[in-house]
């Protein structure tokens, strides 16, 4: 690299990497300088000229967000002559701009107001009538309204570059000028959002906020998303307990700018007029509201009676509720009901591939490393639709550092917009690509693996066996359906692994029942499903199986129960998730749902009622965390970065993983942007986009001159 | 969809002029040359268009409605009469021009006739200022522009061909 230079930004020396761009190392100083269409990390437009400032030996202003810093420039940021530049250009951009203040989204927390509020541009000079355009619907997420549009085109290079949808273009110019949508009247896109956030004023807006609260007034909670399995982090608004939007404006935690329309819209399940919101008990063949109390007391009842005669007891775990929730379960099942039968819906194969790599370390990707690897390959996965963050790091990979992208799917995806080899196999044959790619794959410095669970089993070993031949360094990820998949497999849900990925047999663990065996067990006594829906495509043999729900829908399950309990959803309690990258992320309470109660709590609250409190322990996140921490291999992870709001990856268990899984209990549900699970079949917007429920490898999403 | 085979050898000839990964940079030689030839642009051409230079149809759309030129969604008339009224032409009557042209014609700005023959446009400089006032019909400029020759340009519209 060449050597940094040296420069003055008033008056203050610093030092910066040649080439940097001037409005950058100004503002890693700490000196604002305004900027409309510059938005880091996306390539200039010098639309605005928001950014003008002083540099001695140039005859006129400088655009900061062009200019790169050069040995012994003299910057000045605040001079009037700048400021008079920046109130004059303001008064050009508010010409046509309505005062929509008092009434826009964006008031409160608006670039343009802000800039004029510094600047002065309040009074304009131009008498002439106002150039008005109609606002608009393009889809039943985004608004246009060009009146309030200062033409800065983040929203079409987020769109383009940032997502690779290329769904906004710029029609027109001069006072014609404005963003379209591909569709002429309206979009054909993946509805994330994204260009809402990224607007700097209130030209875009969602329908799920617009007009709904101004930014003050409402409670702003950095949690993660509870959809899929890659953890972005999303800030929720929250007024009177109602979520009113979601959004990552700060870019902080792993996913920066990024979320996708779930993160960002589908938060609307969580005020479903379908929660439950009282428990239930079945009399008279009939589920009928109960009191916390007597519903309860039924449920430990049973449990009890059950335990004491020898019968067999199932438990469901889920993979949507805190690592807290889930460690509490199975010390519940395996100390307090003495059985080994506690099981989750199994989506990617990472207990193989722990195995396969036990005694390395660093052989495990971050998130952070699908953005800086030099190579990645994708093997069985429609990312752009399943694993949305997975393949935005993937692509600004390659916009930032022309990563190379290789893919082995079973039709078209996204990154074949970017690929640089691409194979395409018959499912189930995705192994066999990964010869064709092997001389180019092994002429790269290091290579990140991500597979979904098309790659099971033994065919995890053969990809790692691959991984080694080819002689650089390899890393991988594993890919899992829902947000705390991962954790629940860490969390020891399976009958025969415990926490941590220890044996259970080797600790003298009786054996234990999958959920297909429980299923099918003739003999089964109680059925005790926690935030899952084992029997959404399964029976139960027994008929006679007593059975427990928590869940915050009346689902499949919860129909055929004997007591229901209404849980809350992952936005109404605090605790901790773990990511598709083994990432342990903090979720915190955001909102209240009347009636329903944490998981964890409501575990407690039957370990009371049974009189096992004193085995279980505190049901308090903050207690069971430090237990987790303490007594699951690998997660002694730093507080700090928990609790700040970061992500502290896993250690892996460093030992061999001696079980034979049988590789049939992996499937991935196959959730697109559109989907997800339970959730989604009640988020409403979800439901009312024109793309949904969408399928995977499709054309549409990389658009067909591609493939000519 | 296939073009002529001289507009096909046209495009390929463009193409040819520039890097593979700059072939785009042809978009607007490619849309001039299939407008003349087909004298409209269709959805179907812009997606064509933008196939042979590798950008998404949107992008295709976006250099039509900058360049004014470049006549989008709406065609022009096969004899299109464009008149400057830029300040050489303006000084020089070429506003009065327009005005005369628009009475005739029964024609505003960008209107076609219901026929499809004729068009008008009201356009800025065309490079012409020496020769002011200036019209173009089609490719063909007009110098020193009066009344009268303007009238017997109109009146021959029709006759050509
Ligand atoms: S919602 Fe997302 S995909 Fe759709 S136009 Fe906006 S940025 Fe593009
Ligand atoms: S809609 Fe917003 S982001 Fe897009 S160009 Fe207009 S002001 Fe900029
Ligand atoms: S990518 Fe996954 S975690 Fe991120 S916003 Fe979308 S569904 Fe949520
Ligand atoms: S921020 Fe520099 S020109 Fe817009
Ligand atoms: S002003 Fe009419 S040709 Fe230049």
């Amino acid at each position: 690299m060449a050597d940094p230079v040296k420069l003055t930004i008033n008056g203050v020396a610093v030092e910066a990497p040649q080439g940097k761009l001037l409005i950058e190392v100004a503002r890693s100083m700490g000196t604002d300088i305004p900027s409309f269409c510059y938005y880091e990390g996306y390539s200039q437009a010098a639309a605005c000229r928001m950014c003008l400032v002083e540099i001695e030996g140039m005859p006129k202003l400088m655009t900061a967000c062009t200019q790169p810093v050069s040995e012994g420039m003299v910057v000045r940021t605040e001079t009037p002559q700048v400021a008079e530049a920046r109130k004059s250009m303001l008064e050009f951009v508010l010409t046509n701009h309505p005062l929509d203040c008092p009434v826009c989204d964006k008031g409160g927390e608006c670039e343009l107001q802000d800039a004029t509020m510094r600047y002065g541009a309040g009074e304009g000079r131009f008498l002439e009538m106002k150039f008005h355009h109609e606002e608009r619907q393009w889809s039943p997420v985004v608004y246009y309204d060009p009146a309030r549009c200062i033409l800065c085109f983040r929203c079409v290079r987020v769109c383009g570059e940032g997502l690779g949808a290329y769904a906004l273009g710029v029609s027109e110019r001069a006072v014609g000028e404005e963003i379209v949508p591909n569709g002429s009247d309206h979009l054909d896109c993946d509805e994330c959002g994204l260009c809402i956030d990224i607007c700097p004023v209130g030209a875009l807006t969602s329908d799920s906020y617009r007009y709904q609260a101004r930014p003050w007034e409402m409670n702003h909670v950095g949690t993660i998303c509870t959809h899929c399995s890659n953890g972005c982090k999303t800030t929720l608004g929250v007024r009177n307990d109602r979520i009113l939007r979601g959004n990552n404006r700060d870019r902080s935690g792993i996913n920066g700018e990024f979320l996708c329309v779930k993160g960002r819209y589908a938060f609307d399940f969580n005020e479903s007029d379908e929660r439950l919101t009282t428990p239930m008990i079945r009399s008279n063949g009939e589920l009928r509201p109960a009191s916390w109390s007597d519903a309860l007391r039924f449920a430990a009842g049973k449990l009890k009676q059950v335990k004491e005669a020898g019968g067999k007891i199932g438990v469901v775990g889920s993979t949507r509720i805190t690592n807290e929730e889930n460690f509490y379960l199975q010390k519940f099942a395996r100390e307090v009901l003495g059985t080994n039968s506690i099981d989750h819906q199994r989506s990617g194969d990472v207990v193989t591939l722990l195995d396969a790599l036990a005694g390395r370390s660093g052989a495990l990707a971050t998130t952070e490393d699908l953005y800086t690897a030099k190579a990645v390959l994708v093997i069985g996965s429609d990312l752009a639709q399943q694993h949305p963050l997975v393949a935005w790091q993937i692509r600004t990979n390659w916009r930032h550092h022309e990563s190379h992208t290789y893919t082995i799917t079973q039709g078209p995806v996204r990154e074949d917009l970017h690929s640089f080899a691409r194979v395409r196999v018959e499912p189930g044959r995705e192994m066999e690509g990964l010869e064709t790619l092997r001389e180019k794959l092994a002429a790269e410095p290091e290579l990140l693996i991500v597979f979904g669970d098309a790659v099971k089993g033994e065919k995890v070993r053969e990809l790692v066996a691959f991984g080694d031949s080819l002689g650089i360094p390899v890393k991988y990820v594993c890919l899992v359906d829902t947000v705390n998949a991962r954790g629940a497999m860490d969390m020891g849900l399976m009958p025969e692994l415990l926490p941590g990925y220890r044996v259970a047999k080797d600790a003298g663990q009786p054996d234990g029942m999958t959920i297909p065996e429980m299923l099918a067990a003739r003999d089964l006594s109680v059925l005790w499903s926690v935030g899952a829906d084992p029997l959404a495509d399964g029976a139960l043999a027994s008929e006679g199986a007593f059975v427990i729900v928590q869940d915050l829908f009346l689902t499949d399950t919860a129909r055929r129960a004997d007591v229901v309990f209404p849980s809350a959803s992952l936005y109404e309690k605090s605790g901790t998730v773990t990511n598709v990258c083994g990432e342990v992320q903090r979720v915190k309470r955001a909102a209240q749902t009347m009636g329903a109660k944490a998981d964890l709590e409501i575990i407690g609250l039957l370990a009371k009622e049974m009189g096992v409190a004193p085995v279980m322990g505190p049901w308090m996140t903050d207690k069971v965390f430090a237990e987790l921490m303490r007594t699951v291999p690998g997660y002694n992870i730093s507080l700090p970065v928990v609790t700040t709001g970061g992500a502290a990856q896993t250690l892996p268990p460093g030992h061999r993983i001696p079980v034979q899984s049988d590789p049939a209990l992996i499937r991935s549900v196959g959730d697109t942007l559109y989907t997800s699970g339970t959730l989604g079949k009640y988020s409403k917007k979800l439901n009312s986009l024109m793309e949904g429920p969408g399928k995977l490898y499709e054309e549409r999403t990389v658009r067909e001159w591609t493939h000519a | 969809m296939t073009f002529s085979p001289e507009l096909e050898a046209k495009f390929e000839e463009i193409i040819g002029k520039y890097p593979p990964e700059h072939k785009r940079s042809a978009l607007v030689p490619l849309l001039l040359f299939t407008q003349d030839e087909l004298g409209q642009i269709t959805a179907e051409v812009i997606a064509e268009v933008a196939k042979r230079v590798g950008v998404f149809p949107l992008q295709v759309e976006e250099v039509l409605t900058y360049y004014s030129m470049l006549h989008f969604p709406k065609p022009m008339g096969k004899k299109h009469v464009q008149i400057c009224t830029n300040v050489s032409c303006q000084l020089t009557g070429g506003e009065e021009l327009y005005k005369q042209a628009s009475r005739k014609l029964g024609l505003g700005h960008k209107e076609v006739s219901a026929d499809g023959e004729v068009s008008l446009e009201e356009v800025e400089c065309i490079g012409a200022c020496s020769w002011a006032p200036a019209i173009q019909i089609n490719y063909d400029f007009h110098h020193n522009v009066t009344p009268e020759k303007l009238d017997e340009l109109l009146d021959g519209l029709r006759k050509l061909n």
